[in-house]
């Protein structure tokens, strides 16, 4: 069942439904870039749409990642 | 507009069906194309892509938050989100902001001067793969019926076998009656060289039984005639032939 259709209460539940074997986490990121290749990216006249999430999410994760060094350059007084 | 490499859809459709029995039991039925899925016709490539509003942010969350806050209400949530990053600070301003602008600014000028461009070269260049696509696939077309016609005359060919049958058997009863007839003509030919040898043997026989025959009277004959009655005989022919003689005289 999809993620979406799970109530707030049963979600240990469906946590613990999951398939959290290499292969069960590779088939997961395998079913999501299916996805997302098909909707956006396999299609006759594809758009900018496609790649520009994908460098979009990039930059945030990035910034994500590096947010660490940038936490010295905030202007306050005391970092 | 990005071009479309081959994605292994169908593959993966393949994969997460799994056969019913383990593989290694043969006897077992295997529960095979029980599902509805088929491969071909291979389902057309869909026309567009997921809509995206502003290239980042796709359509369904415009439509998710619709009902609920009308159509400013994203607008609001982004804007509500900007200003909350910048006043905690979450989002730093630094020289990488000024970068970042500039680049942008760059790029997206660059798009809306030349997005329509590249878009167009890029379809006309989907365009020719698949006609060449197509153009493969109509030939192939196009032979397989050719030989489906091909077949169809050979199929009508088969039925005129009985005539070619038929034709090849009365060949063989003129060979067959030719040949009869050949050698009836020489048996008959033999055994007429053989009666005629009888014939002529025969013939032999009594042409030289009747020369012998002739021969040994003669000579009897002959033997017979004594010295006295030659004399007899040639004094006979001579009084008749003076008699003869005389009436012929006579006569004239």
């Amino acid at each position: 069942m999809k993620l979406l259709d799970v109530k707030l209460g049963q979600l240990p539940t469906w946590l613990a439904m999951r398939d959290f074997t290499p292969g069960g986490i590779g088939g997961a990121l395998r079913r999501g870039y299916e996805r997302y290749y098909n909707k956006y990216i396999n299609v006759r006249k594809g758009g900018l749409g496609g790649i520009s999430m994908v460098l979009a999410g990039y930059v945030v994760i990035s910034y994500m990642w590096s947010y660490s060094h940038l936490k010295h350059d905030r202007r306050r007084k005391y970092h | 507009r990005a071009l479309c490499p081959s994605p292994p859809a169908a593959p993966a459709l393949l994969r997460s069906l799994r056969p019913a029995a383990s593989v290694g039991v043969l006897h077992v039925a295997r529960q095979i194309h029980t599902s509805q899925q088929h491969l071909a016709p291979v389902p057309p490539l869909p026309e567009k892509g997921g809509e995206v509003r502003h290239g980042l942010i796709p359509e369904e969350f415009f439509q998710f938050l619709y009902p609920k806050t009308g159509v400013t209400g994203p607008y609001m949530l982004g804007t509500g989100l900007l200003l909350y990053f910048l006043s905690k600070e979450i989002y730093v301003v630094n020289h990488e902001t000024v970068a970042a602008a500039c680049i942008l600014s760059v790029i997206i000028y660059g798009i809306k001067k030349y997005g329509a461009d590249v878009a167009a070269f890029a379809d006309k260049l989907n365009e020719e793969k698949i006609a060449k696509a197509l153009a493969i696939k109509n030939d192939a077309i196009r032979d397989l019926e050719t030989a489906i016609e091909q077949e169809k005359k050979e199929q009508w060919r088969v039925e005129g076998r009985s005539y070619l049958f038929d034709a090849k058997r009365n060949n063989i009863a003129m060979l067959l009656e030719a040949n009869y007839r050949e050698r009836l003509l020489t048996v008959y030919n033999e055994v007429k060289k053989r009666l005629d040898y009888q014939v002529a043997m025969q013939n032999l026989k009594q042409q030289k039984e009747q020369d012998h025959m002739i021969q040994w009277v003669e000579k009897n004959v002959v033997q017979s005639i004594t010295p006295q009655q030659q004399k007899d005989s040639i004094a006979k022919c001579i009084s008749d032939l003076k008699a003869l003689s005389k009436s012929a005289q006579v006569a004239v």
